[in-house]
């Protein structure tokens, strides 16, 4: 492989830390993983308020449709449809990916198994190179002619396919190639973070010592990499039926639609847990730090983790109910879908258990993973509304699936930001966040979140269909009750957005002026806490790389004075 | 202490790192070819019309790109162990040979796709066809990148440098090897 050929200065040098490096090698081309991670990680916030803006956009619309809106103008009913198919797309795969999987991964996965970077540091920087492309050229599809694509996130043929229909042939073939190249660059992420916790880990930690979250980002990546390939031969089909003329997804010229949509879920499932993993890892590792109580049942979180994976692949088409295909098939994807919905109470039952008799501290980090439990229950309780077939032929495409589908992936991409930020802000920047502003940033978010969803789920069963400009031109869909709940979801969005800033302003605060951060401010076991905040390039002196003796939840362990015990202590 | 990191001397699976990766990487070219066979397969089953058009490819073309392949694989072998009794040259000279058979068989499909295409067998002619382009071309990007990347190794090979590598563009071509042993049946024998 070539990474291992020092051809670059910064990896030429003998000595971890005591090197100068250019500005154009520490912050642009560094492999180092705490810096790729930061990329990562403030790329996708950058993103991330790209997709709020949009969300904003076509909120107003929806409340209070033809209106000027400020800092947009009106909305015209082809940016409508590429304003809701770019927020998904956004969210999804240049936030929730980046910054859930890759920033998180790249930043915990060497700190937390104890070694000084990724095996394949340049791979590593390659990875975000792709990434930071992709996302380039996903913004230059929203300024071509025809603008940006508009045929929702799923991009279903004929839709995405016929340049006729969405009449956006130069954005829907930049976006199916934006996507494609940030495929490429989670699967060379993903290469590293398994190969570097399979090899590389401290003397010493046995599988059964790996922090919960490190594992579920391996079996994230691993997932990922089993479910993304046919999607990406989908999507060089649909290139080539876009621009060359061939007619995969033609029916009219002997290709299937439905096809794509196999392709697409089968992939768009798993990834589903690709980025709810990560975030319930980080639930354990914080909740059992903040609770100073011993993870609840290590092994059988792993054994129903495992067991949800290979599950995952089964349940595809239950997005597909409506879609044409056999009702027999549609019974037997019925049961997959109720069945994973198993392991994923116990694991809700597991965190209670470790919850249980604890000694809480609400702390900002905490409330969010508690937080993220809560609303990802119910996100979890109305997918099985959707999940049986009967059910899902009357809720299919109205905003009661749009709601369901928020309460499981606003706990994953946000909830699971803010979780990770505020509780690896000290190793990440060496400074400490305001846990007052924390909260008020906290309740701010939380409460107008769910001020916005809950009316959509009951717009939803009350029939609103999703993909409609102007709900004005259809009267059983403007009564005022109705159009009042769409105005205060609007305006809960308003405040929601608000409140925004008042992290915005925490965390560059935090950044430049915050209160130095110690080793361990949080007293806690895991390996990434017995290091400097931040910690050098190296991650520790060669000469201190750590030996682990012990897992990373022995908390308030009986006989002992201090009630946490770091994994790197000799016994 | 050298100037790599620590984490890439480290090897808790048992494996050296390289090879887990490459191991990884085959996985996941698996699950791409896979998706778009599965695709192939599926359309194939529900038209049976499609063994007249499959009738059109040049079977024995295919059967002598499979062989030139297969012998390829088998000069990668030998140059694995070369490199493993630690004759870098021996195994470069090795490599060269499978980059030849990897060059007769993109020409050899160059050639035949051309004639193909003089005949009004273009990539929109049908399903069948576009899928016999796209999965043929697919794989022959990957023979050629593959090519390029054994040509890296073979030239530091030579100078008796990462010799691991040997092994490691090895796995790869394999796979490369044993994705046409699924495409030549599937696209030229079945009709």
């Amino acid at each position: 492989m070539a990474e291992s050929i020092p051809a670059t200065p910064e990896l030429a040098h003998d000595e971890h830390g005591h090197h100068e490096q250019s500005f154009a090698s520490k912050y642009l081309f560094s492999t180092d993983h705490k810096m790729i991670a930061k990329q990562y990680l403030f790329t996708g916030i950058a993103m991330a308020l790209i997709g709020g803006f949009f969300a904003y956009a076509f909120r107003m619309q929806l409340a209070f449709p033809g209106m000027d809106i400020p800092f947009f103008g009106v909305v015209s009913p082809g940016e409508y449809n590429s304003l809701i198919t770019n927020h998904g797309t956004i969210m999804i795969f240049w936030v929730a990916m980046p910054i859930i999987l890759a920033a998180f991964g790249n930043l915990v996965i060497p700190l937390m198994i104890g070694c000084d970077d990724m095996v394949f540091p340049k791979i590593n920087r390659l990875s975000y190179q792709i990434f930071l492309l992709s996302a380039l050229v996903l913004i230059s599809s929203f300024f071509v002619e025809g603008g940006g694509f508009g045929g929702s996130w799923v991009a279903y043929p004929p839709l995405s396919s016929e340049p006729q229909y969405n009449l956006t042939p130069l954005g829907s073939s930049l976006w199916i190639g934006a996507v494609g190249l940030e495929f490429v660059a989670f699967l060379l992420g993903g290469i590293n973070f398994i190969t570097t916790t399979m090899n590389s880990r401290a003397p010493g930690m046995k599988m059964n010592d790996i922090p919960i979250v490190v594992w579920m980002i391996v079996i994230a990546s691993v997932l990922f990499m089993a479910s993304v390939g046919p999607l990406l031969a989908g999507a060089i089909m649909l290139l080539f039926d876009q621009n060359l003329g061939t007619a995969f997804y033609d029916p009219t010229r002997g290709g299937d639609p439905v096809l794509w949509q196999h392709l697409f879920w089968f992939f768009g499932h798993p990834e589903v847990y690709v980025v709810f993993l990560p975030p319930l890892g980080m639930v354990a590792d914080i909740i059992t730090t903040f609770a100073r109580k011993k993870l609840f049942a290590y092994r059988t979180v792993l054994y129903t983790v495992f067991g949800t994976g290979v599950l995952s692949f089964t349940v595809w088409a239950h997005h597909q109910f409506i879609s044409g295909i056999d009702p027999r098939m549609a019974n037997i994807f019925t049961v997959t879908t109720l069945l994973i919905s198993i392991p994923i109470a116990e694991l809700m039952f597991v965190y209670i258990a470790t919850l249980y008799g604890g000694r809480i501290s609400l702390t900002t980090p905490m409330l969010w993973a508690l937080s993220f439990i809560a609303e990802f229950l119910i996100g979890g309780v109305t997918g099985i509304f959707l999940g049986a077939s009967g059910a899902d032929v009357y809720f299919h495409d109205t905003y009661f699936v749009l709601a369901h589908f928020h309460y499981t992936f606003f706990p994953i991409a946000i909830i699971g930001f803010y979780m990770g930020v505020t509780y690896w802000f000290p190793k990440m920047f060496g400074k400490m966040m305001s846990d007052f502003w924390g909260k008020v940033h906290f309740w701010g978010t939380i409460i107008p979140f769910n001020m916005i969803f809950i009316p959509l789920f009951v717009l939803g069963t009350a029939g609103q269909h999703r993909r409609i400009y102007d709900y004005s031109h259809f009267p059983e869909l403007m009564t005022p009750g109705m159009q009042d709940m769409r105005v205060f979801a609007t305006m809960s969005l308003l405040v929601m957005l608000a409140f925004q800033l008042v992290f915005l302003i925490n965390f560059v605060n935090g950044m430049i002026r915050g209160p130095k951060a110690e080793k361990n401010p949080w007293k806690a076991n895991s390996l990434e806490w017995t290091t400097e905040s931040p910690p050098p390039h190296g991650n520790w002196p060669p000469s201190e790389m750590p030996t682990v003796y012990r897992g990373p939840y022995e908390y308030s362990v009986p006989g002992r004075e201090k009630d946490y015990w770091p994994q790197n202590e000799p016994t | 202490m050298s100037d790599r990191p620590i984490a890439t001397t480290r090897s808790a699976a048992g494996m050296p790192t390289g090879k887990l990766a490459v191991w990884w990487v085959v996985v996941s070219e698996i699950v791409i070819f896979g998706g778009l066979l599965a695709s192939y397969i599926m359309h194939r089953l529900a038209h049976s019309d499609w063994g007249e058009q499959a009738a059109h490819t040049n079977t024995w073309i295919g059967a002598f790109n499979t062989l030139v392949l297969l012998s390829s694989s088998l000069s990668a072998v030998l140059a694995h162990k070369a490199a493993s009794e630690g004759n870098g040259p021996k195994a470069a000279k090795l490599l060269w040979l499978t980059i030849l058979g990897a060059v007769t068989f993109v020409t050899v499909k160059g050639f035949e796709w051309a004639h193909e295409i003089e005949l009004g067998y273009t990539i929109t002619s049908s399903t069948f066809w576009s899928f016999y382009y796209t999965a043929a071309g697919l794989h022959a990007a990957h023979v050629i990148a593959g090519a390029i990347i054994m040509g890296i190794v073979a030239v530091a090979a030579a100078k008796n440098r990462e010799l691991h590598r040997v092994e490691l563009i090895g796995i790869y071509w394999h796979f490369v090897d044993l994705v046409w042993i699924f495409l030549f049946p599937l696209l030229y024998i079945a009709k």
